[in-house]
């Protein structure tokens, strides 16, 4: 591979003219090209879309601890209710929380600054594709309130229940919902786009793909999975809104449509959707804990194939979400074998996490908590996804609590782990300034802790029988037990204790913006590019002519020997 | 809390304990597993923790020495993978792929949102004059195999029976069929485990395995209506 043309040369039009050139109020905050913004205006977006599906799991999770009470903010929770704010919850968190702040929040401001480029290289695509998520973001919020409710089939949205009114009683909701899906995926397409062509063509003189941090190539493959896997769906979800508005019969089986059809175009992509927004989150790790540790990665082409490897797998394990849906029983063998495969490159990316902790000398900042806290988290994830992926195991697991412990093991992790560890990481260069440590520490321990109070009971309420989607157990006879009911209510008091300790994050996170310590341009001893530029940098454009680095070795030489401080930064000869 | 599987539903059906020793070996595999990396990862956080005046290592991850360690546990745990796959295609095959021949059969029929059921009487035979139907009540003689019809009216349902570790879906349209060898008399819950509107949260119904004598005599108050 030959040095690729340095993207700064090739910036002619207007917007990248003129670095450092002050902007309008407008131009940066509303209608902004530069990466940084709009970084910031997806990572603003999704952490609001969080508090509203965070809100949700609450009042859901007030009614199974108390079936029937008049939830606090909300009041009470009819059956109707529930399965929209389930259904809410699960999409939001997904498509609106996790998919913005990991891969379009974390890609916009992590790529171009680490690969030394001065802005990604379709910026009115870029500003484009926020464009299109935030209406899609406003478009599923209108759906709340249109009249009959909020869609209430799940974040799955089975047909026959999804596709006609009478049954879903959702008549508007539907529509809505799966309308705003669908434009929410455009968006990411754009988006994908953009990373994939700037990681190629814009890096600085010097760097080889095998300097490229990991996080750069691991959004890339994210990229590229999700614009592999949603094609499909997109065609899918728009045969449904036929199906709901035009009255076709796509997946309808009286008239001999086929339901299970659209569960596999929904599970060819949603199950490399969770690699989608697994991989940023462990990449942000893989540049988090060498900092820290001030260790070189252990492996770095290693990681770099096993998530390669898990990215292609991950295209190959679809059906593991239908081993009793009624596909052909032969196939379930199939599935399980390459689902139970897939532990083998996520398990070598693990225990290469793990090796880079040896030898090092490990420094438990707020951000590194974070980063291990991941780990720790994410391995209970991985080891009881092999109970799912165990047909056998899975006719009695399937769609019961263990299967939402399991995977909220990987998302929370995922989605809220991981951005905490990036933010708080990247903190100084988002904005100039440090985070609390002392807030950020007690933040870390009472949100982690709590987490695990939510969850673990729910591993048990899963094995005793309770299935997903039930508004209320004590309508079943072995599930409405004092016992089961006991961890139902530890699991709720958990997760308001979790809510709780959030006002510390939001204002520590406010407040250090406007009054934290300045941060001075490389606070954390850090070797990748975007700690070369000034910190919360004024205008577009990231580096000037003069400064504009280029790369003479890997993103991780920390500790090398024969040097007096113990990193030495890509762009230092 | 150390054995897992007490906390399912008490097993009262032939293959359940089938069903629960595949949970119970990828426990004690993957257990075994979790134990391990947490110990190697507590270890080396606590081993080289920053203290003043040491140094980090330089270490690039292709020292053999060091590799192995890495890889070793790796190649084990393929071997675990396999034993895992193996055992449970072997418990899927008997319950999903096989079907034994039938004592009985069976009509369940998913709706929103009630369960229906068809018994075949005292010929033992669906389809004829005097069938029994009931609603949310299913009937069973217990060590006598059972193949079930499932249908569905209206949109997807799951018939599932914890006790019997017995689920699937229900399709409008089709005709799935399966079995089950209830083996423990007494009464357990069928629940609905696919999301079906508003009413999946109450749809459960009951089944009710009887001693021979107690099912033959309500078979046969059950003809006489
Ligand atoms: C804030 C802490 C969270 C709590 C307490 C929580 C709790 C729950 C619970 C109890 C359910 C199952 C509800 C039911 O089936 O009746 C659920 C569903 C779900 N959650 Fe969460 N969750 C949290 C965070 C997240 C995050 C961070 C994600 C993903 C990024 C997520 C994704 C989902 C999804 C996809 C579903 C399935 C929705 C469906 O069945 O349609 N959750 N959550
Ligand atoms: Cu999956
Ligand atoms: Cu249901």
């Amino acid at each position: 591979m030959s040095h690729p043309e340095h993207a700064h040369a090739d910036h002619g039009h207007a917007a990248h003219g003129d670095h450092h050139h002050e902007m309008s109020f407008s131009e940066k905050y509303l209608f902004p090209t530069d990466h940084k913004y709009i970084a910031k205006q997806y990572m603003l977006t999704g952490m609001i879309m969080a508090v509203a599906a965070g809100f949700f799991a609450y009042a859901f999770r007030m009614q199974l601890a108390f079936p029937g009470m008049s939830v606090p903010f909300f009041g009470v929770v009819s059956p109707t209710e529930y399965n929209s704010l389930v259904t809410q919850h699960g999409s939001i968190m997904v498509f609106w929380v996790a998919m913005p702040v990991l891969i379009a929040a974390f890609g916009n401001f992590l790529i171009p600054l680490m690969i030394g480029a001065d802005d990604m290289v379709f910026p009115r695509l870029n500003r484009l594709s926020y464009q299109l998520f935030l209406l899609s973001a406003i478009l599923v919020v209108v759906g709340w309130f249109v009249p009959g409710g909020g869609f209430g089939g799940a974040w799955t949205s089975y047909p026959p229940l999804s596709a006609k009114a009478e049954y879903s009683l959702t008549p508007a909701g539907s529509s809505i919902w799966l309308a705003a899906v669908a434009v929410e995926f455009a968006a990411f397409l754009l988006g994908g786009i953009n990373f994939v062509v700037t990681a190629m063509n814009a890096r600085a003189p010097g760097m080889k793909w095998h300097d490229v941090p990991i996080v750069v190539w691991f959004i890339c493959i994210a990229s590229i999975l999700f614009m592999a896997s949603v094609g499909p769906l997109i065609a899918g979800a728009i045969m449904l809104l036929f199906d709901q508005q035009l009255g076709t019969h796509f997946f309808d089986p009286v008239a001999g449509g086929d339901p299970i059809l659209w569960q596999h175009l929904f599970w060819f992509f949603g199950h490399p959707e969770v690699y989608v927004v697994l991989l940023p989150a462990i990449g942000i790790c893989a540049e988090i804990i060498p900092v820290f540790a001030r260790k070189k990665l252990f492996g770095y082409r290693a990681i770099l194939y096993t998530g390669i490897a898990t990215g292609v797998l991950s295209f190959f394990v679809w059906a593991h979400h239908q081993f009793v849906a009624g596909i052909d029983p032969r196939m379930a063998n199939v599935f399980t074998i390459t689902t139970v495969l897939i532990s083998i490159p996520i398990a070598e990316m693990v225990f290469l996490y793990i090796a880079t902790l040896y030898g090092g000398s490990i420094k438990f900042s707020v951000p590194m908590l974070w980063a291990l806290s991941f780990i720790f988290c994410f391995l209970i994830g991985g080891v009881t996804g092999i109970f799912l992926g165990a047909s056998g195991a899975d006719i009695y697991l399937h769609d019961t609590y263990f299967v939402v412990a399991h995977f909220h093991y990987t998302f929370y992790p995922i989605a809220i782990i991981g951005t905490f560890a990036g933010v708080t990481h990247w903190f100084p260069k988002l904005f100039g300034r440090y985070m609390d440590e002392k807030l950020g520490q007690i933040h870390f321990w009472g949100t982690v802790l709590s987490f695990n109070l939510i969850f673990i009971p729910l591993f048990f309420t899963g094995l005793a029988g309770d299935h997903r989607r039930i508004y209320n157990y004590n309508n079943f006879a072995e599930l409405g037990t004092p016992d089961l009911q006991w961890l139902r209510i530890l699991a709720t008091v958990a997760l308001v204790i979790m809510l709780i300790f959030q006002v510390l994050f939001v204002y520590n996170f406010i407040n250090s913006i406007f009054k934290g310590k300045l941060a001075p341009t490389n606070p954390w001893k850090a070797t990748t590019l975007e700690w070369t530029t000034p910190s919360a940098q004024p205008g577009h454009g990231n580096w000037t002519p003069e400064t504009m680095p280029s790369v003479y070795r890997g993103p991780y030489e920390y500790s090398a020997p024969g040097r007096d401080d113990d990193f030495h930064p890509q762009n230092v000869p | 809390m150390l054995h897992l599987t007490q906390w399912l539903v008490v097993p009262a059906s032939t293959f359940a304990d089938d069903i629960d020793f595949v949970f119970g070996l990828i426990f004690w595999m993957v257990g075994f597993w979790y134990v391990l990396s947490n110990v190697a990862f507590f270890y080396l956080l606590f081993k080289y923790r920053a203290q003043p005046g040491k140094k980090a290592l330089y270490v690039t991850g292709t020292e053999h020495d060091l590799l192995k360690w890495v890889e070793w546990p790796h190649y084990a745990i393929i071997v675990c993978d396999i034993v895992i796959i193996a055992a449970a295609v072997k418990v899927w095959y008997e319950v999903k792929q096989d079907l034994p021949p039938a004592d009985a059969e069976v009509t369940v029929v998913a709706q929103q949102w009630a369960w229906s059921f068809v018994h075949p009487g005292a010929d033992n035979k669906i389809g004829t004059s005097d069938d029994i139907k009931t609603v949310d009540e299913l009937h069973l003689e217990v060590d006598k195999l059972v193949h079930w019809r499932l249908q569905a009216r209206d949109v997807l349902h799951s018939f599932s029976v914890p006790a019997f570790r017995i689920k699937q879906d229900a399709i409008p349209g089709r005709d799935i069929m399966g079995w089950f060898e209830p083996n423990r008399v007494g009464t357990y819950d069928i629940q609905c485990a696919e999301i079906c509107g508003i009413g999946h949260g109450i749809m459960g119904a009951r089944v009710i395995v009887h001693t021979p004598e107690e099912y033959a005599a309500w078979v046969a108050s059950s003809s006489q209506h």
